[in-house]
């Protein structure tokens, strides 16, 4: 059996959490640059605000319905999902942190009754760390993360489904005949991994439900779409087919990409930007233990600004050599941004690529000696990277970054950002 | 491979349980890692107690992930110690008992107080004759949020 724990509107219970006034509120928080809705509380999807939103499209909302909006305060809800984690993993023996709010659990081998036990794990996250969740359980992850979307339905909107799988579900624990009344019930773009598109197609080839899909040929899956959905078919009958992974596999492209606080002309500014780019991408590839060889950058005026003239272009090189070095990666990005870049612009977005991943381990053999990473770089890098763990992003960075001090031109709006009330010393919250 | 040998050699001399001479097998092998260098000559005197440097956030925390801290605004804990600008932590692990200091949360406010309870009453008592007890009205809910477990006031900023 495997698990799937996931946080109930996660960045919304975040900022519960530390500003007890927000409970019982309809809130939101915001993309980055305050552009929109990326997690909503129950009250503000009550009020009818769809994920991804615009916020100015809903701004109106706070004068009428006290609507509470935030800008995204993503280290508040590491450190929050860092803790989630830690406690889910409680649950069974082996989790795969799926994304920052959702992880499944395998429960393979654990005695005794489930549900309890999930019961258990519930509580305590929400004891210890505030955060309201819902467990899934099911012999598949298609089908935990089936039994997690009704668990939650059950508990928001009442007569969804039958009451007692609000919070926790265990579709492993249901008869045939009320598993298949379950599925009944479900959508068929609500399973995972059909999506929008895909949903549409099997609706109109008459596949309605979960159910429609649970009982589809699985060959017929595959001719009429792919492996992937005949996979989901296998699933759906409690056949797994998608491997659980504890250890996440190393990303094959690290992207760094970001719209701009306000739009910028300059090419020093923008260089600036994709200096910071281009180290953000460097450290995450350094994490993953990877070298990169072949790097992407591209600048963009905004669509939205209509009248604006419009300009979009990107380019790419490879590397001479396999690196994960932020001065190498620096440069070849800002040799990039040189080419692409046009005077007399408003750039609204920037962003930078590395592709072409591979282990650090394997090494190519190069003509240009110069090239390659010698032993005192990779040391730097770790030194950089340990130094701006501990002493906070930024604290050492390239000078092409531009200085802390000085006004950054592409800095990010974040006009609503509550405050580090787990990270930063000086921004705790206050009792009195 | 002839480093960690030498090591190895060195290590006998030092480690009775080791003093019979062992084998080395033949090949790459792996040797546990030591916590302290060795270096040639007389072993240092303190390398039999060499311990760990006392770690406060082990010593004051019991449960990390429950643990949080605030910053207190206000000298209504003046008498328990809890100064106008100490940080206090808070975890939430524990189940607050009548007598514990806790953080509550009073009309969308946090608020430290001590808990005091009975079978039919709740009081939040502050520790400053200066303040007033809070007593929680008709249809008025007081949550309590976490025990506190220590403070911190720094000194001579």
């Amino acid at each position: 059996m495997l698990a799937l724990v996931d946080g109930n509107n996660f960045y919304c219970s975040c900022e519960r959490v530390f500003q007890p006034r927000l409970k019982n509120r309809p809130v939101v928080v915001l993309s980055n640059n305050d552009g929109c809705a990326i997690a909503r509380s129950d009250e503000a999807k009550a009020l009818g605000i769809k994920m991804g939103t615009p916020w100015f499209k809903i701004r109106h909302l706070e004068e009428e319905a006290g609507l509470v909006a935030m800008s995204a305060n993503f280290a508040l809800y590491g450190d929050m999902s860092d803790r989630m984690m830690t406690l889910a993993a409680g649950l069974g023996h082996m989790q795969e942190v799926y994304s920052i709010d959702e992880s499944f659990i395998d429960l393979s081998g654990i005695p005794g009754d489930l549900v309890r036990r999930a019961r258990i794990i519930r509580r305590r996250i929400h004891q210890w760390i505030g955060i309201p969740t819902c467990i899934g359980i099911g012999p598949t992850k298609t089908l935990a993360k089936l039994a997690n979307a009704i668990a939650k339905s059950a508990e928001r909107k009442p007569g969804s489904y039958p009451a007692h799988h609000a919070q926790i579900c265990h579709l492993g624990a249901c008869s045939r005949e009320e598993l298949g009344q379950l599925l009944q019930a479900t959508e068929v773009g609500d399973v995972w991994g059909v999506g929008p598109r895909i949903g549409a197609q099997l609706r109109a080839q008459g596949v309605h439900t979960a159910l429609d899909l649970q009982r589809m040929n699985p060959a017929a899956a595959k001719a009429g779409w792919s492996v992937m959905l005949e996979k989901t078919v296998r699933e759906l009958n409690g056949v797994p087919c998608i491997e659980f992974e504890d250890e996440p596999p190393a990303k094959q492209q690290i992207a760094c990409t970001r719209s701009f606080g306000h739009p910028i002309t300059e090419l020093q500014d923008l260089q600036e930007a994709i200096t910071e780019f281009a180290c953000r991408a460097a450290e995450k590839l350094r994490r993953q233990n990877s070298h990169t060889v072949h790097i992407m950058a591209f600048i963009r005026t905004s669509p939205f600004r209509e009248k604006d003239p419009q300009y979009s272009h990107s380019a790419s090189i490879p590397l001479p050599s396999p690196t994960s070095d932020s001065a190498h990666i620096t440069q070849a990005a800002s040799a990039i941004l040189k080419h692409i870049y046009r005077p007399g612009f408003k750039y609204a977005k920037a962003g930078v690529m590395l592709m072409d991943l591979q282990p650090a381990t394997r090494r190519q053999l190069t003509l240009d000696l110069d090239a390659e990473m010698p032993e005192n770089r990779v040391r730097l890098m770790q030194a950089m990277d340990e130094v701006n763990q501990r002493f906070g992003r930024g604290t050492l960075h390239l000078a092409s970054a531009g200085t802390t001090g000085r006004h950054r031109a592409w800095a990010m709006k974040q006009e609503r950002l509550s405050s580090g009330f787990t990270t930063d010393w000086t921004g705790l919250a206050v009792t009195f | 491979m002839l480093l960690v040998y030498c090591y190895f050699i060195q290590y006998l001399d030092i480690m009775p349980q080791l003093s019979t001479p062992q084998p080395l097998p033949p090949g790459p092998f792996l040797v546990n890692a030591f916590t302290a260098s060795v270096q040639a000559g007389f072993p240092s005197p303190a390398e039999d107690h060499q311990v760990e440097r006392i770690d406060l956030m082990h010593q004051l925390i019991k449960h990390p992930q429950a643990t949080f801290m605030l910053r207190v605004s206000g000298q209504s804990m003046r008498d328990a110690g809890i100064l106008d600008g100490s940080v206090v932590l808070v975890d939430k692990a524990i189940k607050p008992e009548s007598g514990h200091i806790v953080i509550a949360v009073v009309d969308g406010d946090f608020t430290c107080k001590t808990l005091q309870t009975s079978p039919n009453s709740f009081r939040l008592v502050s520790a400053n004759p200066d303040f007033a007890d809070i007593v929680p009205t008709e249809g008025q809910t007081i949550e309590v949020w976490g025990v506190v477990v220590a403070s911190i006031v720094q000194h001579g900023k």
